[in-house]
Formats: C-alpha cells, structure tokens, sequence
C-alpha cells in the first residue's frame, strides 16, 4: 500500500463520522458552515452581481436609473405638484434617504425569497448550506445599497455642503442593522416557504409595496401623528421600518434637524434590532427545519 | 428472483481492496418516502386541507431500509432499474436529500459529480465558472488558483476560458465542468451517469483519471447504466430493485443478478400486454460444454476445439426459429458469437424440443474465466429466451501474452 493511501486511510480514521447532509448542532453549526464556505459566499455574491448587468451597455449605471427616477417621481408628483414639500424642507434629500433604506430592505427580501427557487439547479445537485443562497441575495442587496449611498451623499453635499457631518450621522449604523436584521429573517423565512408555496413570490411583491406606505419614506411621521389615534400612532411606530426610516432622516436629513421624532429613538432602534435578532433566530429554526427537504420540493 | 450470495465477500460490506481500511460512509435503515401531492398553489392548498388534502397526495418509498458500509477506497457501484432509488441512495449520501429514517454518516471530503456543471452560469466567463464550481465543490481559492494549469490542460478549452460559457459548445462545457471536478481533492466522490460525456479521447482521460484515483485510496461511488463500465471499475457492486438492496457483492455477480431483475421486468411487461399469450414460450433446456478430448471440466488449452450444446424447447410449434451463442469473459467484454443467420443454417420446425451443437474448431483465446450466453431468437432476430452465463470455462493463463485473443507470436530485432 503507498503512502499516499495509508495517509489517507490514517486521517480518516481520526476524522469523526458526522451525519451527512447538516451540522450536528443547531444555530452554532448553521453559523459555523456558513463561515467555513464564506469564500464560496463571496463567489455567488460576484455572480449575482456581474451576471446581472452582463451585455448590458449601461451595466451598473442601472443600479442608479431605477432609484434616481423613483426620486424623481416622488420629488416632482408627490413634493412639488401634491405639496408635500411645502412642510418637509430638502424634500429630495428626505425622500432619497428613505428611498435608500427602504431599497435595501426591498431588495433582500425580494430577491432572499426567490434565492433559493432560483438556485434550484444547485440545490438539487450539490449539497452546500442552504442559508448560503439567501445570504448571497443580502450581500448584492448590500453592494447596491453602497451604491446608492455615494449618490445620496453626493446630493447631501449639492444640497446643502457638509450640513450633514454631525454626531446625529451615527443613527446611519442603527438604522442600517435593523433593517438587515428584520430584511434577513423575513428572506430566510420566506425563502424556504416559497420552496412549497410559490404564491410567496407574489404575496412578498404586495408585502413591499404595503410596508412602502406604511413608512414615513414620501411623507413625515408628523402627519401621522397629529392625524392618526393614539394607539395607531404607536403602532405605526412600532414598526421596525418607520423606526429605520426616521433613523435615517436623522442622520442625513440636516434640513429637518429640529422637527419632532418619537421619543427615545435610539432605544426604539435598539429593541427593534432585538426583537430582529430573536426573528432571525425564530425563522433560521424554521429555515432548518424546512431545507431537508428543499431537495425534492423544488 | 434469485439471489446469488458471492462466497468471496460476507453480504454485509463490500471489500476495500486495501485491508484495514476505515469506514468511509456508514448508512443505517435508511428508507425515504416522497409525497407526491398534486397541487401547489395556497389556493388548491387550503381548497383541499384535511381529508381531502390527503386524497391528493400519494406516498412513495424511493429507499426502504437500507444498510450499507463503504470502507475507504472502495469503488462501488449502485445498479438498479430506473426508478429503483439509486440516485436517491446516493443523494442521500451527499446530503442533497435527508432520509425519511435511518442515518447517513460519513467522514472526509466529499465531491459529486452529480450532473455536471450544475453550478455553471451561463453569463459568467470560464475562468470565473471554473473558481465558482470549485468553491461549490468545496475548494478554496487557493488551491484553485494552484490547479488552475492543469484544469485548464484536462479541460482542453484554451484560449475559450475567457468566454461566456453560454457560447461554449455542449462538449467544451462538459469538458469544463468535469476537468474542475476531477480537480478536486475528494476521499469520497460520487459520480452519478456521468462518465459518458465527451468524444472518445476525452472518456479515456476520465477512466484513467478515475483509476489513478482508486491507486490513491479514494472512495468512488458509481451510479452507471453501463454495466460493463461497472464491472470494469468497480469493486463491488449493489443492486436496487423498488428501493431495497437485492444483492451486494462483487460487480460481476450484481451485474448477472441485475441482468435477472430486468428480464423478470421484460417477462412481466410481455405479460401485462399479451395476457393470452405465454410469456416465457420458449426455453434454454440444457447447455453443455465438451472440450474434445480432454475431461469434462478441464482447462481449455488455445488450439483445443470447443463444442457447445444447447437444448431449446417452445411452447408453441416455431416453424422458423435462430439459435446462437456469445462468449464473453468475465468483464463482460465479447469475445465471440455467432448464430443461425450468420452460419445460414436453416433448422426444421422447432417442435417440442431441439439441441444444437456448434464446433468452435481450433479456438484460440487468452488466458482467463469465459461465460457462455445461448439465446433462441425469431428469424427477425428479436429473442425469445437467452440464457445467460449459462456455462463457463476457464482457458490456461500462460503468461506469453494478454488480452482476449491468442496468436503464436515471434518477435525479433530487424534494424
């Protein structure tokens, strides 16, 4: 026998027998893999993100089309023929910043729901942790979301120099984590319903537009709260996405420096970002429990 | 059905050609039931909850309680009938797919070579599908990069690497895929139908590439339709037939055993369509073997003659009829066969029963085991009966020379 096969044989026998096909131990083992194939991670986020634009001219221009004429829509029709900036001072720059967020969050979970229906081909070949597909979607839904902060700075800047450079800069970091908090538990969720309901795909595209409006993004919180009851308005401001988006304008929104927000935002930031975490927790188990069998649903 | 038990290996775990070696994968009870439910939107969902939801889904065993251990280094093949859970058995293993019951432990790396280039994009250039299926295959970037050479060597894409794969011919894309997958480092690879990709030279590459992978101890589980591929690579073999494990042990044997299975199925096809006819009409009565002028059973020396003797009978009065032999040797190769049509001999009517005898004059094959299949055929050549392995004889090995045939040889220096 050579000494390549008694090698072999030798590191084998001191390797453990593990059940094939999932980690041994829950969350921690879930963690634990998706760490060790983060290079594989990283591949598929490029994949996602070059195949995207691949033989188109404008390719990555395209990124900031749709949101730059989203922008634009909401400045003229909402803000400058309907009225709404007549109360909100730098409208563009509210509306961007909200705009932004929001993208982020739409996108992880519109693109998170459909990962791992889309990557059917892998799924049903090659076994690698599932989380993997979901998480790629979050990491592209990222790289855009940086995108679309340099032209939201850039604006910042245009609009009103550096007005924005203050310590209120920091509700950016809160702000951001919640919304991937809550955005990652919901594609994971839903990712692994779609697999067996593919009415998932279309109830997330209603899901979005909804939680688009039930957000202070075209329109401030202050007209919710002198208009709407009491117990509405706390729920309305409960909502981890109102709680992000008013996070946001705090930070990059100089102009609206001195209008009213909910008290205590950053500890509303804090508990939504908690209560996310035990979420994300919550549909992981799910996702688990689900993804034996994403093999032969798909 | 009958089951052969091989007296070379216990029915309980294939042998490693390397002694003492570890247990690679150990699968334990494993059975696997699909629901096949049909429908599948929430509407049709909630429309049929409960009772009736059940009345919409039916169950279906791919595995039912299947054990198995595979030392490290074995080669072994899974052989089935289509739809017999082979490639549920091997998903299973991979992980793809979690049983229903029982476990499924394994250890070392593991590859599959399940459907090729699954992790392909076609928008994606070569170069970057190459570095993508190698991290899927559990690669990291590092030891792509250091295999990246001979990748592309094995591949013989060349200059094509920096192109789209979706402007890849469906051979160069194949060629691709497999050359990142055998590139891999794996103990365990399973490989499932896919050894038939590629022109000629191609294949060749692969077999040599998978045997210098047996030479280096690495465990290789085959899922093939070519039987003779089968035989030719595996060590042991195991045969599936509705989910449960009908035999396992050496190739040949599970080769002969799943050559059973499948003419039990083509008996009760013929059944289940001609209910009025007998299915099995015709039969291979008696076989036998005389090497003249040596003892029943001895050696065949090349130069001996050879006589084969076989007794057919039918059911019905077959005014015309063919009858013939194959030799093959015990990879399953052909080595010989001849029939009625070729000799052009016309037989009478068969009528009860009719022995034949063919003289294979002055034989000369290599040393080894030979098989001996005898078939009664329709004049169009279609079979009524073949009876395969039906004797057997072993020609003295001399160790002059090799292969299946024998030839006087001289070999001298001319310049």
């Amino acid at each position: 026998m050579s000494n390549i096969v008694t090698d072999r044989f030798e590191r084998l026998r001191h390797e453990r027998m593990v059940p094939a096909g999932r980690p041994a131990s829950a969350v921690v083992g879930s963690v634990r893999e998706v760490l060790a194939h983060r290079q594989l991670l990283d591949l598929l986020i490029r994949r996602d993100l070059k195949s995207r634009y691949k033989d188109s001219v404008l390719g990555f221009a395209w990124t900031l089309i749709r949101p730059l004429v989203q922008l634009a829509i909401y400045y003229f029709v909402l803000g400058q023929i309907l009225g709404a900036s007549r109360n909100i001072p730098e409208f563009a720059i509210y509306v961007f910043s909200g705009l932004t967020l929001y993208g982020l969050f739409s996108e992880i979970v519109a693109s998170g729901t459909a990962s791992i229906v889309s990557n059917a081909g892998l799924i049903k070949k090659v076994y690698l942790p599932r989380e993997i597909y979901p998480l790629a979607s979050v990491g592209s839904a990222l790289f855009n979301f940086g995108v679309q902060m340099i032209v939201l700075l850039v604006a910042a800047v245009l609009q009103s120099g550096f007005a924005w450079w203050r310590p209120d800069l920091l509700f950016f970091f809160p702000a951001t984590l919640v919304i991937l908090i809550w955005a990652t538990a919901l594609a994971l969720l839903l990712a692994a319903l779609n697999v067996y309901l593919r009415d998932m795909q279309y109830l997330v595209e209603v899901l979005v537009l909804l939680l688009m409006w039930g957000s202070p993004i075209v329109y401030s919180w202050q007209m919710v709260a002198t208009r709407a009851p009491e117990w509405l308005l706390t729920l309305y401001t409960s909502n981890p996405i109102t709680l992000a988006v008013l996070g946001i304008h705090r930070a990059f929104w100089s102009a609206g420096a001195d209008s009213e927000y909910p008290e205590h935002l950053l500890l509303r930031l804090g508990i939504a970002a908690l209560v996310g975490l035990v979420a994300l927790f919550a549909c992981q188990r799910v996702f688990a429990k689900l993804q034996g069998n994403f093999a032969q649903e798909i | 059905m009958s089951i052969d038990n091989d007296t070379t290996t216990d029915a309980g775990s294939p042998a490693s050609p390397f002694a003492g070696a570890p247990d690679v994968v150990t699968v334990r009870n494993v059975s696997k039931k699909f629901t096949i439910r049909k429908d599948n939107s929430l509407k049709e969902r909630v429309v049929t909850l409960g009772r009736a939801g059940r009345r919409h889904s039916e169950d279906f065993w791919a595995l039912r309680d299947v054990s198995l251990d595979i030392p490290a280094g074995t080669t072994i093949g899974l052989l089935g009938p289509n739809g017999s859970g082979k490639s549920t058995l091997l998903k299973t293993i991979g992980g793809i797919l979690e049983p229903s019951s029982g476990t499924v432990e394994r250890r070392g790396r593991l590859a599959a070579l399940i459907e090729l280039g699954a992790g392909f994009h076609p928008d994606l250039t070569g170069r970057e599908n190459v570095y993508l299926n190698a991290a899927i295959l559990g690669q990291t970037q590092e030891e792509t990069e250091a295999r990246f050479d001979d990748i592309l060597q094995f591949s013989g894409i060349g200059d094509f690497i920096d192109t789209q794969v979706k402007f890849y011919s469906s051979g160069m894309y194949v060629r691709l895929a497999f050359a990142v997958a055998i590139n891999t480092d794996p103990d365990v690879l399973l490989v499932d139908e896919v050894l038939a990709v590629g022109d000629e030279q191609f294949q060749k590459k692969c077999l040599d590439k998978i045997r210098e992978f047996q030479e280096q101890g690495r465990t290789i589980i085959l899922v093939s339709h070519s039987l003779g591929q089968v035989q030719e690579l595996c060590d042991s073999a195991v045969v599936l037939h509705h989910g449960e494990v009908k035999f396992q042990g050496s190739a040949r044997l599970a080769v002969k055993n799943f050559r059973e299975i499948l003419e039990d199925r083509r008996v009760a096809e013929v059944e289940a369509n001609h209910p009025e006819e007998e299915a099995n009409p015709g039969k291979v009565e008696h076989v036998e073997l005389e090497i003249p002028g040596r003892e029943p059973g001895a050696e065949h020396r090349h130069g001996d003659d050879l006589v084969v003797r076989a007794t057919f009978s039918h059911a019905t009065v077959l005014p015309e009829w063919r009858a013939g032999i194959k030799i093959e040797t015990h990879l399953g190769h052909p080595a010989f066969g001849v029939d009625s049509r070729q000799l052009q001999t016309h037989h009478a009517p068969l009528d009860g029963t009719a022995t034949v005898e063919w003289r294979l004059e002055d034989l000369r094959l290599g040393g080894g085991q030979y098989f001996v299949h005898v078939f009664l055929a329709k004049p169009n050549g279609e079979h009524i009966v073949i009876q395969r392995e039906a004797a057997r004889f072993v020609v003295t090995d001399e160790d002059t020379q090799s292969g299946i045939a024998w030839t006087k040889t001289t070999e001298r220096q001319v310049r």
